[in-house]
């Protein structure tokens, strides 16, 4: 009798520890995914923030070009290049901080190009142009590879908070990853004047 | 009044909950709208009839020589319409789901045309952002692809865009042996279960025979049944080349499908 329930429970810890294993091994797979794609994703905004220099270089030349709203590019720039949070440490807070600096640096981007629209030579500069098309390219690939951030972080947190993966997350230390939020504000079509 | 207020904030708020519930539908029937991997798989997919059947036709075999030759594909695709999606969004998705390019080298090219929207767009796979950078897909479509549909050229700006397209990707990669180019050489795993399958017809009919010898109604030698002998005389012929079942894949050029590239929003359009 003893020896029955002996094997019963040996059976019951070679199931538990089968499952810990692949529950293991499959949230370090995710989890590896999450923070490759991490790595696209600031590879796209560092993309971002290295054409700006040129651009803001192009559009200075241009006579009584507003210089509030360039030194806002800049001012911007140097806070989002600042903000880097390692693939790791994806906390929500690191993460909302690297959110907002990029965000702040889309939106003064966006402005400028409104601001453009009153300088109809700037508008017909070879060199200008084919900085919008990088940049307009470049805004492509965020948006791309946070999506794909999105995903990958979509299937890692259904496996950290599913069950039976769920034990095993919070005994590994596997905690919920944070997610790229749309723009506060970006429903909101950004208004032109003329 | 009181009450008009508390009516405007209900409404607000299921404005608020319908735009929302919109949106979500919208995600998850985006993938829908994206016509699915043609088959079979082809270079040049046009949803609309724009093109003439010789015009696709020509342009198959330009693109698959070119992917023959260089491993880089480019798939042209028109569309009615891109209900209501950015064109740049759209054209990375489809050519993310196709899988346009080969999957080491990443070096599928979309040229993707909403005669609906009247807009353009080159898709730019990640291998070749380097030969073909924004500005000089922008500059395509705005200066080459732009003015000829402007005139109602559709087929001489597909063309012409292509071959710039062409010009800009060439010598970035070279063919390797594990690419996916034209059928002929690759032997597919379709032929393999051909021949188990005639292997086994083969045995069948074998024992078949026997037991039509043991009725005694049949007279002349032939041990095989006739359609059986006439589909292996036919097959005979086409053997020679490996099992090659490209043939049943129509006109146009024998493309041998796409490799599994990926895109990561490079690429530049404009419209007409």
């Amino acid at each position: 009798m003893n020896k029955i329930v002996l094997g019963v429970i040996a059976i019951l810890a070679l199931i538990f520890g089968v499952s810990a294993c692949n529950g293991y091994n499959k949230m370090v797979t995710l989890d590896q995914d999450v923070q490759q794609q991490w790595g696209q994703v600031q590879n796209v905004y560092q993309r971002r923030a290295d054409l700006i220099p040129n651009l803001v270089n192009t559009v200075k030349g241009y006579a009584n070009f507003e210089k509030e709203t360039l030194t806002q590019v800049i001012e911007a720039r140097s806070k989002a290049t600042a903000v880097n949070v390692d693939a790791s440490k994806l906390t929500p807070e690191t993460f909302q901080k690297f959110q907002q600096a990029q965000d702040g640096l889309g939106s003064a981007l966006s402005r400028l190009m409104v601001v453009v629209e009153k300088y109809p030579d700037l508008k017909a500069n070879q060199n200008f142009l084919e900085l919008q098309a990088q940049l307009e390219g470049t805004e492509n690939r965020i948006a791309t590879e946070r999506n794909r951030f999105n995903e990958l972080t979509g299937s890692y947190n259904k496996k950290v908070k599913s069950f039976p993966s769920n034990l095993f997350a919070g005994m590994f230390g596997f905690a919920e990853k944070p997610y790229f939020q749309a723009q506060a504000g970006s429903e909101k079509a950004p208004t032109v004047q003329f | 009044m009181n009450f008009l207020t508390i009516y405007f904030l209900a409404m607000n708020k299921l404005k608020l909950f319908l735009s929302s519930l919109f949106l979500l539908l919208a995600t998850i029937l985006f993938g829908q709208d994206i016509p699915k991997v043609p088959n079979p798989m082809r270079l040049v997919n046009d949803y609309t009839q724009t093109l003439t059947i010789e015009q696709k036709d020509q342009l198959e075999r330009k693109l698959v020589a070119y992917n023959d030759s260089t491993s880089n594909q480019i798939a042209v695709v028109i569309i009615p319409s891109l209900n209501g999606y950015e064109i740049a969004d759209y054209a990375t998705r489809l050519g993310h789901e196709w899988g346009v390019g080969q999957k080491d080298k990443r070096n599928g090219v979309v040229l993707l045309v909403s005669i609906g929207d009247r807009k353009v767009f080159i898709a730019v796979g990640y291998g070749l952002e380097g030969a073909l950078p924004d500005a000089y897909a922008k500059r395509i479509t705005s200066t080459i692809i732009k003015p000829e549909f402007k005139a109602g050229n559709y087929f001489k700006g597909i063309d012409d865009g292509t071959d710039a397209i062409m010009k800009f990707a060439s010598g970035e990669y070279k063919v390797d042996k594990d690419d996916v180019v034209s059928k002929k050489k690759g032997k597919g795993s379709g032929s393999w279960v051909f021949f188990v399958v005639l292997g086994f017809i083969i045995i069948f009919s074998l024992f078949r025979k026997r037991s039509y010898q043991q009725i005694g109604n049949r007279g002349s030698g032939s041990s095989l049944p006739f359609w059986l002998l006439m589909s292996m005389m036919g097959n005979s012929g086409r053997n020679s080349g490996g099992g090659d079942w490209g043939d049943f894949s129509g006109g146009g050029g024998d493309f041998g499908g796409f490799g599994g590239g990926d895109f990561g929003g490079g690429g530049a359009g404009d419209s007409w």
